[in-house]
């Protein structure tokens, strides 16, 4: 194993995960931690107690002035024109043709700002075709790098947050709606959002705070650090895509099933491809499945039929530290995509048997209020 | 420091010669690399193994590996643990987490394998 370091970048927190023994991988052009303890225990810890995620790497970009509104609602699936402020929106930049160019969370701050938080890995290629698609490029700025992004996920988080005086703020907050609080002098967006399924709160504030804020949070009961290995598995027990690996350019979000962030009664980019799919029936659907055994299938397995046809492919796979068993997300041909139909996963060599089912695939335990 | 009694190969498996047989396991080295591992999936007891022949496959959370066999032999034991309990492997490389025994069909075979002096100058090597 030779280190060649890809000139990857690191968060204003690497001196941290490092002094916290974390085992560090490159993702996305990043330095990033995998696990600090171990995945399963991480995984564990997140599910009963509550996690803290170092998430600089995501992008932060603002959509401002007077048409910001409007442009935003012909870039994005999800419905921008009846967001309050305060309102956080899940919804997909699409092509042309209908793909998928990234998955984001659009935020609603005030009548004549926005801001959209992006993935690492499509950053760039968001934000130059933003700009293209944009009447003026003057309304948009990329502030991800002055922004740091700390995600606290778990059934602890509201008390964790209690600890600070926001006994008020965690009562009140709804899910998928987001505020402004004081910490320690810091000002902080703060979204009850998530990528785990579980109660929880990501935060957005300057990164030169980083680490006071990292120091502030990691020294409550009960928080501990959690690596990019223990977000995966969490995310796959949920059911929750990841782009690049479940979502891309090669597929729309009525293949990926998300038929509910996709608003048809406005135009958006990528709108006629959507119609033109809805009327012409799509062939594949992604779905979740469960292996029989602690085996499981990874990306791109075959699926199988019972009759041995290929009729699928593994988009994620890991091991469910909840449910102690193979899981991930495929796309499969439709009549194949029922809960509870048995397929088998192969790569040529092994061959898993499985059963599709709905997400989540973890379907108790955990605090997880749907409001 | 890597056990002095055992001998080991570049892909980071350990062997335990016992006269005509041997234990064959990965190294704490390897296991640290998977992570948490998940599932093994053993040798048939009785089989016949030819050295550096996938000896089975190890996953971890996020991957999946294989392990080949160091020495050539026929498997007389395999550990059952491994089955219910593979992570045993993660605290217990060199003793409770052993793969399985073999009786050795060529013993000169060893000669392959590296001293834990060498292993571990390999271990430097391959980091720097």
């Amino acid at each position: 194993m030779s280190t060649i370091k890809e000139n990857l970048k690191n968060t204003p927190l690497y001196n941290k995960h490092i002094a916290l023994g974390a085992k560090m991988v490159p993702f996305s052009g990043w330095n990033m931690p995998l696990q600090y303890t171990g995945i399963i225990a991480e995984h564990i810890h997140t599910r009963t107690k509550a996690g803290l995620f170092d998430i600089y790497h995501m992008g932060e970009f603002f959509l401002r002035g007077a048409a910001a509104s409007l442009e935003l609602d012909r870039l994005v699936t999800c419905r921008v024109d009846d967001m309050p402020p305060g309102r956080c929106r899940y919804g997909f930049l699409l092509n042309e043709t209908g793909g998928i160019i990234d998955d984001l969370i659009v935020f609603k701050i005030s009548q004549e700002e926005f801001k959209l938080v992006v993935n690492a890995g499509t950053l760039s290629k968001d934000g130059k075709w933003i700009k293209d698609h944009i009447s003026s490029a003057d309304i948009f700025v990329d502030e991800s790098e002055h922004i740091a992004k700390l995600d606290l996920q778990g059934p602890l988080s509201a008390e964790v947050m209690n600890t600070f005086g926001l006994e008020k703020v965690t009562r009140d907050l709804k899910r998928y709606w987001f505020t402004y609080i004081d910490l320690a002098g810091v000002k902080v967006l703060f979204s009850r959002t998530g990528y785990t399924g579980e109660l929880g709160y990501e935060l957005f504030f300057s990164a030169n705070d980083a680490e006071k804020i990292w120091d502030l949070l990691i020294e409550v009961e009960g928080v501990k650090p959690i690596g990019l290995g223990a977000r995966d598995t969490l995310r796959l027990e949920m059911g929750y895509s990841l782009y690049g690996s479940d979502i891309d350019e090669d597929h729309t979000p009525l293949e990926s099933g998300f038929d509910k962030f996709v608003f048809m009664e406005k135009n958006f980019i990528g709108k006629d491809a959507l119609v033109r799919q809805k009327e012409k029936g799509q062939r594949r659907i992604l779905k979740g499945f469960v292996s029989e055994g602690r085996r499981s299938a990874r990306h791109s397995f075959k699926v199988l039929s019972a009759e041995n046809n290929v009729v699928g492919e593994v988009t994620s796979g890991a091991f469910s530290p909840c449910l102690k068993r193979g899981i991930g997300l495929c796309y499969i041909e439709k009549e194949f995509a029922a809960a509870g139909t048995r397929i088998k996963l192969s790569d040529g060599k092994i061959e898993i048997l499985a059963e599709i089912a709905d997400t989540p695939l973890l379907k108790n335990g955990g605090n997880r209020p749907s409001g | 420091m890597v056990p002095q009694e055992l001998k080991y190969t570049k892909e980071h498996e350990w062997v335990r010669v016992e006269g005509a047989e041997a234990v064959f396991g990965i190294t704490d080295h390897a296991q640290d690399a998977l992570g948490d591992i998940t599932f093994i999936e053993l040798p048939n007891k009785g089989s016949d193994i030819k050295r550096s022949d996938v000896l089975g496959t190890i996953e971890s959370v996020k991957a999946a590996s294989e392990v080949y066999a160091p020495l050539s032999g026929k498997v007389s034991q395999v550990n059952e643990i491994l089955t219910d309990k593979p992570e045993t492997i993660n605290f217990s490389p060199y003793t409770d987490g052993w793969i399985c025994r073999v009786d050795l069909t060529e013993p000169s075979e060893q000669e392959t394998l590296m001293s834990a002096a060498a292993y571990e100058t390999y271990l430097k090597e391959s980091r720097s």
